[in-house]
Parts: C-alpha cells; sequence; structure tokens
C-alpha cells in the first residue's frame, strides 16, 4: 500500500536543537552524575525522535508549538555586573511583600543564601543533596518526554533544589523570582525542586517579569514532592515581556493527607504554555488547581493540566477563568484521570472564559478518564460573552457602561484569586487584574 | 444472600455470549475477488450498472485513499487491519431486483423473520397483502391496530434485497430506494448532492467507503411533504470476511419532514469484521430530518474474540434556513465503534440535536460522541449523551462543539453523563470546546459516577432483585435519549438495554 513513511523534514529550531545538543552536552557533564545524564539523554532522545509537537498531536492541538517557536534563541550567555543591576531595576508586576526571594536572572539563580527553614542548594554548584532528594532528582517522570519538559531536561544547567524539613515551617514565603533581561532572542531554561518534607509546610511565590519588545525563550521546570501531611500553597504570576515565548511546567506528587493549592494569573507573554502535573501517590489528599488568565491583542495562553488520582480517596478541584479581549486566543486543556483501583475518588473541573471580542477564540477540553466505579467526577465548561442583564442592573444604577463592564470581568476573575489565604497577597493580583482593566479603557 | 436460580438463569442468557443475532444464513453468494484494487472497484461498479461518471467519482476517491493513513487518535485497540484480505462485495447468488417474494431466496426471509423485522412488512413484501388493506396478523392482534407505518429497505451484506411501500411513497412523491437504484433513475439528485456532506477526502474510513460503496439507502422528501410514514433500512452483515459499506443519502427538500430508522445485526465469527458506512443528510430551508440508529453488530465474545469494527462517519448539514436535524443512536453492538455523528449548522436559525445511549460490556470499546459546527446565526445545538460501561469495556464520549466567528447569537447545551458498572471498565470524556464569537453560549457539563447505592437500596427494599433495580435505575439515567426514539425503536432499544447490562452486575 501506497503509505510510505513521510521524510522527516525538520523545523530550524528542530535543527538547532540537534545541532547544538551535543557540544552542551559535553559542557554540562561535570555535574550532577548520571541521574541528571540520563534525563538529559532522555529528554534529548525524545525531541530527536518526535521534533516540536504540532496540532496533530493531541496533546498540542491547539498550540501548535512547531509553527510558534520556528527558531530556537541561543542560551543567554554573558553576564555582567550591567545585567544584574538591569535585572534588578525591572519593575516586577506582582508587588510581593515580605519573603526570602531567590532571583533568577536569565534563567540563573543569583544569590545564594541558606535561611532559617530551608535548605537551599544547587546541583550544578555541587551542593550535596540529601539521599532522599537525590533520590527524587532520579526519580522516574511520567511527563518526562513531554515536549516542554524534554528541552528543559535537554539544556538545563543548572538544578535549584530547596528542601523543607519535616514538621517545619519558614516563617516567610518563598518567591522564586524570574526576571528575563536582554535586548536580542535569548533562550533559558530555568529548574527547580522544592521537597516539602512530611508534616512541613510552605508557601512558595513564582513570578515570571522580563524585558519587552525582545522574542525570548523561557522554560522553566518546577517540581514539588510533598510529603505525607505536608501543605503547599503555590501562587504563579506570569508577566513575561509582551514578546515573549513562555514555558512554564509545575509538577507536584503529593503523599499521604497532604495538601497542595496552586493559582496561576496570567497577563503577559506573546505566547504561553503553562502545564500542570499532578499526581495522587497516597490516600487522603486533596488538591486546589487554579487560573486566572487576562489576554488582549495577539497573545495565546494554553493552561494544560494532568491531574492522576493515582490512589483512593483524594479530592481535587480544578476551576480556570479566562478573559479574552482583541484577538486574544485562550485554550484550557485539563484531564482527570482515574487510575484502576483509586476509589472514592472526587474531582471537578470547571473552565470559564468570557469573550470580550468577536475576534477572540476560546478552546476547552476538559477531559475525564475513569477506570473505577466508585467515584464522582464531573466537568463544566462555558464560554460567552458577558451578561447583558447584570450590565443593565448596574448602568441601571447610575454606573457608566465601561465601569460596569470592568466590575463585572473583576468579579469574574476573583473568583479564581479569591482562594489565596495570604490577604496582602490576594489584593496584589487582584491589583494586576485591576491594572489589566484600567489598560482597556 | 446468594441469586435465586430464575435471576442467575435471566443473566445468563443476556450476558454478552448470548448475542441473539448471531447465526449465520447459509445461502450461496457471488464475491468480488478478494482485495481492493482498481479492479475491484471497477467490477463493484459494473455489478452496480452503474454510469461511467460514478466510476470516476470512485476511482478518485480509491487513488485519494491510496494517500491517506488509518487514524490513530481515537481511544480504541484493535489489531491491524489487512485491506487486502477482505472481500469487498458479497450478494446472495442469482441475486435478481425482486419482483415478488418469489424472487427472494427463502433462506435470506427467514432471516429477517428471525431479526424480528415486522412480519407485515414481509407479508407485503411477499405480495399476500395489498398495500392498504388490514393484516390478517391483525386479526389476531385485536383488529384495531393498524399495520404497517415502516417502510423497510432491507440491506444483506452487499446488496439492497427489498423495499416495501415504494408505491405508497411514490404517491406522496417520496423517492425511498437502494441508492444503487437511485443512481440509475435519478441520477441529477445522486450528483447534486452525494459527496457534498461527505466529500470523498474526508477521512480514511469514508474515502474508503466512496471507493467500494455497494448498497445503501436514497430518500428523497421533496418540497412541502411530510413523509407518509417511517423509513427504515435494516443492514445485515451475513458472508465471512466481508467488509460492509453501505452509502445512505437522505435530502429534505424545503419545508419537508422524515424519520428514519436503521438497525443492524451480524452473524457470531472468530475474525474480525470491517463495516465503514457513510450516511449523508441534508435539509433545506425548513426542513427536518430525525434520524434513529439502534446499532447492535455483534460485540465479540466474552474474551473479546471476534466481533464486528464499527468505523462510520454520519453527517448531517443543515444547509437550509431554519432547518433541523436530530440524531439518535442507541449503540449496544460492535467490538469497535468509532462514531461521530455530525451537524453543520450552516443555514441561519438552524438547529442540530444529537442524542445518544452508548452501552459496552465484555470488551467492547467504544469511541463515539459527535460534532456540532456552526456556521450560520442563531443556530442551536443539543448534545444529550449517556454512556455505561460495563464487564471489561472502554466507553468513550468525544464530541466537539465549535463556534466560527461569524455565527453570532449561538446557543449550545452539551449534557454527557457516564456511569460505571464494577471495576474492571473505563468511562472517559473527552469534549473539544472552540468558540469564536462573543455572543455565543455554550455550556458543557458532563459527570461519572457509579449507580448510586441509596437507589439500589430503595428498589431492592421494596422487593426487586439486584438486576432489577440496576435496570430500572439504567433506565430512568438514559431516559432523556429513550423518549426521542420513535415508538417502534423505544421498546426495543428499551430490551437491549437491559441486555447489555444485566449480565455484569456482580
Amino acid at each position: 500500500m501506497a503509505t510510505a513513511e513521510l521524510a522527516v523534514v525538520r523545523t530550524p529550531a528542530e535543527e538547532a536543537i540537534v545541532e547544538r545538543y551535543p557540544a552542551f552536552r559535553a559542557r554540562q557533564q561535570h555535574w550532577g552524575g548520571a541521574a541528571v545524564e540520563r534525563l538529559r539523554e532522555q529528554g534529548f532522545a525524545a525531541l530527536k525522535t518526535r521534533g516540536l509537537p504540532n496540532r496533530r498531536v493531541e496533546e498540542w492541538k491547539y498550540t501548535d508549538l512547531k509553527a510558534l517557536m520556528p527558531q530556537l534563541a541561543e542560551r543567554f550567555d554573558g553576564f555582567s555586573q550591567g545585567l544584574v543591576e538591569r535585572a534588578a531595576a525591572l519593575r516586577p508586576h506582582l508587588a510581593v511583600g515580605d519573603a526570602t526571594r531567590i532571583l533568577f536572572v536569565n534563567g540563573c539563580s543569583a544569590a545564594t543564601l541558606r535561611e532559617q527553614g530551608f535548605v537551599y542548594g544547587s546541583v550544578a554548584h555541587g551542593d550535596d543533596p540529601r539521599p532522599q532528594t537525590a533520590a527524587v532528582i532520579s526519580r522516574e517522570r511520567d511527563y518526562a518526554d513531554n515536549a516542554a519538559v524534554a528541552l528543559n531536561s535537554a539544556f538545563m544547567d543548572d538544578w535549584v533544589f530547596l528542601r523543607i524539613p519535616a514538621g517545619t515551617k519558614p516563617d516567610k514565603p518563598l518567591h522564586l523570582e524570574f526576571r528575563e533581561i536582554g535586548d536580542k532572542p535569548f533562550a533559558t531554561y530555568p529548574r527547580v525542586l522544592i521537597v516539602v518534607e512530611d508534616g512541613a509546610s510552605a508557601t512558595v511565590i513564582e513570578t515570571h517579569d522580563g524585558s519587552d519588545g525582545v522574542a525570548y525563550q523561557t522554560n522553566s521546570l518546577i517540581e514539588f514532592e510533598i510529603g505525607n501531611g505536608a501543605r503547599v500553597e503555590h501562587v504563579a504570576m506570569n508577566a513575561a515581556g509582551d514578546k515573549a515565548l513562555a514555558l512554564s511546567t509545575v509538577a507536584a506528587r503529593l503523599g499521604r493527607d497532604a495538601r497542595f493549592a496552586t493559582l496561576t494569573v496570567t497577563v503577559g507573554a506573546a505566547v504561553s504554555r503553562q502545564q500542570l502535573f499532578l499526581a495522587f501517590q497516597g490516600e487522603g489528599s486533596e488538591a486546589q488547581v487554579r487560573g486566572a488568565t487576562m489576554l488582549r491583542d495577539k497573545q495565546h495562553c494554553d493552561s494544560t493540566l494532568v491531574i492522576n488520582h493515582a490512589a483512593p480517596h483524594c479530592l481535587s478541584r480544578e476551576t480556570f477563568k479566562t478573559v479574552l479581549d482583541d484577538e486574544a486566543r485562550g485554550v484550557f486543556q485539563g484531564k482527570i484521570i482515574v487510575a484502576p483501583g483509586a476509589q472514592k475518588t472526587d474531582g471537578k473541573m470547571a473552565a470559564h472564559t468570557l469573550l470580550l471580542s468577536d475576534a477572540a477564540e476560546a478552546n476547552a477540553k476538559p477531559e475525564l478518564e475513569i477506570f473505577a466505579d466508585d467515584v464522582v467526577c464531573g466537568h463544566g465548561a462555558t464560554a460567552g460573552a458577558l451578561d447583558d442583564n447584570l450590565k443593565f442592573y448596574l448602568m441601571a444604577r447610575g454606573i457608566p457602561e465601561k465601569d460596569a463592564e470592568a466590575l463585572l470581568i473583576e468579579s469574574f476573575v476573583a473568583e479564581g484569586v479569591d482562594s489565596v489565604e495570604d490577604e496582602t497577597l490576594r489584593e496584589a493580583l487582584m491589583d494586576v487584574a485591576r491594572g489589566w482593566l484600567k489598560a482597556r479603557e | 444472600m446468594p441469586a435465586v436460580q430464575e435471576t442467575v438463569d435471566q443473566v445468563k442468557l443476556i450476558d454478552v455470549d448470548q448475542y441473539k443475532y448471531g447465526f449465520e444464513t447459509i445461502i450461496e453468494s457471488e464475491k468480488a475477488p478478494k482485495g481492493l484494487s482498481e479492479d475491484t472497484v471497477r467490477f463493484i461498479s459494473a455489478k452496480k450498472d452503474e454510469p461511467a461518471w460514478m466510476l470516476a467519482w470512485r476511482l478518485d476517491a480509491y487513488r485519494r485513499w491510496l494517500t491517506m493513513r488509518e487514524p490513530t487518535w481515537a481511544r480504541v485497540d484493535y489489531p491491524k487491519i489487512d485491506y487486502q484480505d477482505l472481500y469487498y462485495y458479497s450478494a446472495p447468488k442469482a441475486f435478481k431486483a425482486p419482483k415478488s417474494l418469489a424472487d427472494i431466496d427463502p433462506e435470506i426471509l427467514r432471516t429477517y423473520e428471525k431479526l424480528g423485522i415486522p412480519l407485515k412488512e414481509q407479508e407485503l413484501l411477499a405480495g399476500v397483502r395489498k398495500q392498504g388493506e388490514p393484516s390478517t396478523l391483525d386479526a389476531d392482534a385485536g383488529g384495531e391496530y393498524r399495520s404497517g407505518n415502516v417502510a423497510v429497505d432491507a440491506v444483506f451484506d452487499s446488496v439492497s434485497v427489498a423495499t416495501t411501500f415504494k408505491e405508497e411513497l411514490k404517491k406522496a412523491g417520496v423517492i425511498f430506494m437502494p441508492i444503487s437504484e437511485a443512481i440509475r433513475e435519478h441520477p441529477d439528485l445522486v450528483k447534486k448532492y452525494l459527496g457534498t456532506v461527505v466529500p470523498t477526502s474526508d477521512n480514511f474510513f469514508a474515502t474508503l467507503n466512496s471507493a467500494v460503496f455497494s448498497d445503501g439507502s436514497f430518500v428523497y422528501v421533496p418540497e412541502g411533504v411530510r413523509c407518509p410514514m417511517e423509513l427504515s433500512t435494516y443492514f445485515r452483515i451475513n458472508e465471512k470476511n466481508t467488509g460492509q459499506f453501505e452509502r445512505t443519502l437522505i435530502i429534505a427538500d424545503k419545508g419537508s419532514y422524515v424519520s428514519y430508522l436503521e438497525g443492524c445485526t451480524a452473524p457470531m465469527r472468530d475474525e474480525n469484521q470491517l463495516h465503514a458506512a457513510v450516511v449523508e443528510l441534508i435539509a433545506l430551508d425548513d426542513a427536518q430530518i430525525k434520524y434513529s440508529t439502534v446499532q447492535n453488530w455483534y460485540p465479540g465474545d466474552a474474551e473479546g474474540k471476534g466481533g464486528i469494527f464499527n468505523f462510520v462517519t454520519k453527517r448531517g448539514d443543515c444547509r437550509g434556513k431554519r432547518s433541523k436535524i436530530s440524531w439518535t443512536q442507541v449503540e449496544t453492538g460492535s467490538a469497535i465503534t468509532w462514531k461521530y455523528p455530525s451537524c453543520i449548522l450552516r443555514g441561519d436559525y438552524s438547529q442540530g440535536e444529537f442524542y445518544s445511549i452508548a452501552i459496552s460490556n465484555g470488551m467492547q470499546q467504544v469511541d463515539s460522541g459527535t460534532k456540532m459546527i456552526h456556521l450560520g446565526k442563531n443556530t442551536k445545538s443539543r448534545i444529550i449523551s449517556k454512556g455505561i460501561a460495563a464487564g471489561k469495556s472502554q466507553n468513550t464520549y468525544r464530541g466537539l462543539v465549535s463556534v466560527n466567528h461569524r455565527a453570532t447569537g449561538v446557543r449550545n447545551f452539551t449534557n454527557c453523563d457516564s456511569l460505571l458498572v464494577g471495576d474492571q471498565c473505563g468511562a472517559h470524556t473527552v469534549p473539544y470546546i472552540e468558540t469564536k464569537n462573543a455572543s455565543a453560549l455554550v455550556e458543557h457539563e458532563a459527570t461519572t459516577s457509579k449507580i448510586n447505592e441509596d437507589m439500589l437500596f430503595y428498589c431492592m427494599q421494596r422487593g426487586l432483585t439486584q438486576e432489577e433495580a440496576v435496570a430500572l435505575v439504567v433506565n430512568g439515567f438514559v431516559r432523556d435519549v429513550l423518549q426521542q426514539l420513535p415508538m417502534e425503536f423505544a421498546v426495543e432499544a428499551q430490551k437491549l438495554i437491559s441486555i447489555s447490562l444485566e449480565g455484569s452486575v456482580g
């Protein structure tokens, strides 16, 4: 039959991956040992055989990475005092209060600190992780072949790890601050591992800011290993530069009776792909996954979740709110997997999109994959314009149309942000939302 | 308490391996040479006495098919199909267009009798009774019941063996005949509409069908006519190693209405058999088409051996303003199902509906759903899907709702629920929602759960057995869909549901 194998035609970006990797790998071989080497090779192999995913690859159906990333930017090289000063001068979108800061300038951690309450180190700088941490570093990752993760694995040049010792709680939140500064396109691949030991708790804030007008590519991977009875609150803010291609992945593994809450607020980047891989490994754990995305112009943001209920008696709630103006494009792909035997799972996923313009586009794919019979799982998805009745109600009370719209949009977004426990942080997040609304006027 | 003997027997009677349509009819048949090539396509076309344009159309499809790949995105897993190891045409030997019952092989008639195709229609086929006369069978039934409200087209392997009520339909101006006849008798209509909803290059299986389709039904309802009776086609695969590729084309002209039913069965065989049909519906201004399917192809045995691969492309085009197409399906058979009856809502104010019950048991794999493509202004769609997985089966709902950026005022409501019976099966939901217009209101909800213990307890406490209680709860669960079926099918479907499910309660 004439269905011959198609010849592999690589894009310039795919060519660059294949060409640059061997030399890069040779330069990086001095650190990390076999575990890092294996991850790097696994990532590269996945990229080499499959290339970058296009829209025919189901998980990338709405974000055609092959088309969106035609060139692979050179990885950043050339730190200088001036650059660090420029980074420090960049005004971040989110006003984070008192926190322990770990600043990443163009993907590299610029600070070396050992704050009380947690252990911090860099695998590349030879900070010897404890055997437990080493075990986490070398563990199997079912998301390892994901294109964004594979790219990060292949090209990481450091791996920052943090450990919150058992039963402790740092008195200040931890702030991972990513700043991308430059005048011409560059690429960064920061990677962080956070081990929250049994009974410990932590608040982790992750912010991404960067130079406008530069088509930089950033690809971050943050992994959480959450022990039995541990609690983690994670808040991420994507305010990357207006020409940036921002890939970011959060992976979390929860032990028994653990709690994990994560919220991602997105206003930045030209193209974003935000992934969450969450796995319940022990019984009785709960996760709250939320997102609030506000896009305009031709921005594109893809939120992709894989929630794997591998253990019974766990609960997850996913709530995503997206506001789209102009020609923006919002994508939500959520998948709840209930493994065989994961009885009494309770999963609910909701994706709501508000379209403010006829040129905007919303794509949603809330998926359920269920292999156990005694479960309660549901998903809902809606897309539509602002409710005219609500608008009329406000306008009838003398509120001008624009203000009425702003109020309604704000309350729509607030539902996603309300869950944040820290009042100051919650207000700071709402300020970003209000700032976005103000720019609409 | 162990189940009483009566219950055990009852359950046994209706388990997967008790497929009751699994018999084989022994008749001589005439086949095309095994395998697929341009010659096969020419053979089929010649057999059907087709005009040259039809052959050219088929050959074009065949050449396209050669360049295509079998899709792999569906959540189904099956051994690779060897397309050269199939017969693409099979017809009962010495087959002529029957003028009366005497022309039809008695074996075939017995087959349809066993399948429970209404006897009265057969009586008509046999010419025992004139149309409009009361049936002698009615006397036994009490006399009052007027028979013959369904016109039947019976398709056996690759050919249509009989179409009833042709005359009566003709009076109303309705054309209902095998598509092979329509190509000869109404070439203009066929040429105008064939392949306009599902183009020859649409997908792997549809393209294959375009090349080798052998028969199917053709319906044309003229302007302003309400079709006086339900139209029905009964498909039967009989021959071994034969693929069935039927093609159905239904056109409802302006302001007309038609309701069409189809039923499918096949013998039990250890080998898998391929069924790749294409159904095209076209509704012009203010027209309405209601299409109902009860699909009960052989599902394979308890170990997953044998069964039909059901790879079907069904699509309706609401071409006219205020037109409406409604799909209702009850899916209980087939080893593998790959089927997405869709509506293209092109005309302003047109409506699409999809009501589905998909029940999987044993080792069955179902990947089914719908597509609602909103192109026109103020178009509406509604999707109600109920999936029930039992045994070791996998049951997936996959559906698309898309709103074009010019389609203002669109409304969609989707509700898809899954029910799991037992802990060995899987139920999956994969909805795609693509909105490009701010005025659209698209709502989707889905739930998955197991049968509520409290409900079961409540029923059993009142003296129902566990099986009865489950059947009752399940029937309640699927009621929304059953209500959409024409009366004749609703009863059959209800029976099918208890058949498919009761065996698996454990």
